[in-house]
């Protein structure tokens, strides 16, 4: 759709050149804390993410899965709100400018700071795609194409009932990749086989030069490598997150060694897509 | 601003002028379009009109009557009130006929399982009811608040044969409770219906369950002109999600002669916030499969309403009355806790007839604005449920202890 090369065109060309997968790491914006949040985000790319998806808090996030939600409750009650979330993209963007960064959530928080002022901040903080759940193709109008007119990518979920009539819709006004959701489910539910990861990344591959990413129920640097044998990056987010909370006290503030544990575990699901096809 | 009609909407893409849409995730997308199919073809088959006309008549009792209320006429000394019976139905609340018409689709559609959200339990017992009678299974998403304030409508549930799942997520009421039947479903997309209690989520509920509901006004129409050989002056309802009242409104919404008049859930006071009166003190967003007011922080984030009604107690509500509001064909009005509880005894002292607290917001507007009117006003307020579900909170409310 868009023909200006974006950074995340620029990463996922960077990844064929190197002839491997890329990781997607999500955490949500301001879980446990701002502070902890900025740190664990400027770690990511070190830690081997290739592509960042950052988590816009929402009071109802009807497609998430128990993690996610205590994860998105977390920040909120920590003061997360959207300025904030663009000042996170703003302070890493100062110290990276190669790693693409895509805010991930729903339409209201958006809805209610304004389309254009959202996408205009959003622009100028470094964002560089957006995901959002509850915008199917119907309601296009609403953030996809005002989102492409502002440079922006959007990212469109393809489904296990995304099916072959639907798959053009889905796969028009879409850029920068597409997000394969392979199971029908919430996040953090159960995980796909390969054969159907595979089958389902090929339909894709017949409708689309993009990148495919696949996502939903990868919770090991197997299940990652299982990913990135086939697709062009696996998404991880909820096991991440768990991570994240096991590295809570009793008052849901930040234990000491939380950044480093979860970026350990980042870079142990680095090193499993990284090897997958070695 | 002037319309032909009020009545055309909604348009091929689900709006209520800016209101209405299809808001969900892509995986529910293509079920919510199979459901638009199923559902136009329906409308126009006499073989699905038959079933429909046969269940609302035999099993759920319809036509409910409309009762003139001459004891509570007499006491307020204007207006000529008139109850619509809705309590009289099976189940006791309008909700059944809703659930009839979604089963019966269902039916049609090959599903096989069926899930719900439920407030005040009202809509969950009408759903497990309808999954009794066609033998499906039927799994009910009510927050754990609510659980503890409808204990008699949570064992009439599982008296019939439904599973009732406690929702401990978010602020454990009616929208986390449609939260959760929205994750149920994404999950089990190849054998579930979900069947909807108001008119809300994506389109094409709203105007699905409107439709269902729209018995209610097309009966009053009749009985109104059998009775007094006219159409009635005002029509008063409450308002959660607004099915009972759009049942009653949509089909006079060209009868310009016609006034509406909706009550939310003013809660402790609309000033003091905690409140459910999402057109009164809320603003447009987006929750739930579509955009209507709804009550928010600056940042968009989603603010728990609170009623001592469980049934009105969400945050936001149908994207057709968003839009009669913004066009200002219906006037939307609020009532407090303790209006409604007033209302509450007083039409079960004056009538003998005790009605839901839902109900009891709109007897509170009926009691306010009754006694203003001239005694050939004909008023009609809808009964949308009967209280016996609220005897313990009213008891709790009024320092009784049972």
């Amino acid at each position: 759709m868009s023909t200006v090369s974006s950074r995340i065109d620029r990463r996922f060309a960077a990844l064929k050149a190197e002839g491997r997968a890329g990781l997607v790491a999500f955490i949500t914006a301001g879980d446990p804390d701002h502070d902890t949040c900025l740190n664990l985000l400027k770690g990511l790319p070190g830690a081997g993410a290739d592509l960042i998806e950052l988590g816009m808090p929402f009071t109802d996030p009807m497609a998430d899965g128990p993690a996610i939600q205590a994860s998105t409750l977390r920040a909120l009650a920590a003061g997360a709100r959207m300025s904030r979330t663009l000042d996170l993209v703003r302070a890493f963007r100062s110290g990276d400018v190669d790693t693409p960064i895509i805010l991930m959530g729903y339409y209201n928080p958006i809805y209610a700071y304004g389309v254009e002022r959202f996408l205009a901040d959003a622009k100028s903080a470094g964002v560089d795609g957006l995901i959002v759940v509850d915008l199917p193709p119907e309601e296009d109008g609403e953030l996809c194409l005002p989102a492409h007119a502002a440079g922006v990518n959007f990212i469109r979920l393809a489904t296990p009932t995304t099916d072959k009539a639907r798959l053009p819709a889905v796969l028009a006004n879409t850029s920068g990749f597409i997000y394969y959701v392979s199971i029908a489910g919430i996040t953090g539910a159960g995980s796909a086989t390969s054969d159907a990861i595979a089958a389902a990344v090929a339909h894709l591959r017949t409708g689309t030069d993009l990148p495919v990413a696949v996502g939903f129920g990868i919770t090991t640097p197997e299940g990652a490598a299982d990913v990135a044998r086939v697709a062009d990056a696996a998404v991880v987010g909820s096991a991440i997150v768990r991570r994240l909370e096991a590295n809570l006290d009793a008052d849901a503030k930040a234990k000491p060694g939380l950044v480093a544990d979860v970026l350990g575990f980042v870079g142990e699901l680095a090193a499993g897509v990284r090897g997958a096809r070695k | 601003m002037s319309l032909n009609t009020y009545r055309a909407g909604p348009d091929e893409h689900g709006h209520f002028g800016i209101y209405g849409g299809r808001f969900v995730a892509e995986t529910l997308m293509p079920l919510i379009l199979d459901l638009e199919k199923a559902y136009t073809a329906a409308k126009d088959d006499p073989a699905f009109k038959a079933e429909m006309g046969y269940y609302l008549s035999q099993y759920v009792g319809r036509p409910s009557k409309l009762y003139f209320a001459e004891r509570l006429t007499n006491e307020l000394g204007g207006a000529k009130i008139y109850l619509k019976r809705e309590e009289l139905n099976h189940t006791g609340a309008h909700k059944i006929n809703n659930c009839i018409g979604q089963i019966l689709l269902a039916k049609r559609m090959g599903k096989t399982r069926i899930i719900a959200e439920t407030g005040a339990g009202q809509h969950g017992v009408a759903t497990a009811t309808v999954c009794a009678l066609f033998g499906l299974p039927c799994t009910i998403y009510m927050g754990e608040v609510d659980i503890a304030r409808q204990q008699p409508n949570v064992f009439r549930m599982k008296l019939l044969g439904a599973e009732v799942k406690p929702v401990v997520s978010g602020s454990r009421t009616l929208k986390d409770a449609m939260n959760e039947a929205l994750r149920d479903w994404v999950t089990n997309v190849g054998d579930t219906f979900y069947i909807i209690g108001t008119t809300a989520g994506p389109h094409p509920y709203p105007a699905l369950v409107r439709d269902f509901q729209s018995i209610i006004g097309h009966e009053v129409r009749e009985q109104m002109v059998a009775m007094e050989g006219r159409l009635p002056d005002t029509l008063v309802a409450c308002i959660g999600g607004g099915s009972n009242a759009l049942g009653l409104f949509h089909p006079f919404l060209d009868d310009a002669e016609v006034a509406m008049v909706a009550v939310e859930a003013a809660g402790h006071g609309i000033a003091t916030g905690a409140h459910a009166a999402s057109l009164t003190g809320g603003r447009p967003g987006v929750l739930h499969g579509n955009r209507t007011y709804l009550l928010q922080d600056e940042d968009g984030q989603i603010v728990e309403g609170h009623s001592i009604s469980a049934g009105l107690d969400y945050p936001g509500i149908g994207p057709e009355h968003s839009w009669l509001h913004d066009v200002g064909r219906v006037t939307y009005v609020s009532a407090t806790d303790t209006e409604a509880l007033d209302a509450f005894q007083r039409l079960s002292k004056v009538e003998g007839i005790i009605p839901a607290l839902e109900s009891a917001h709109a007897l509170a507007e009926v009691i306010r604005r009754a006694p203003t009117l001239p005694k050939d006003h004909l008023m009609v307020v809808n009964l949308s449920g009967r209280g016996d579900k609220d005897i313990f909170t009213v008891a709790r409310e009024l320092g009784v202890s049972l």
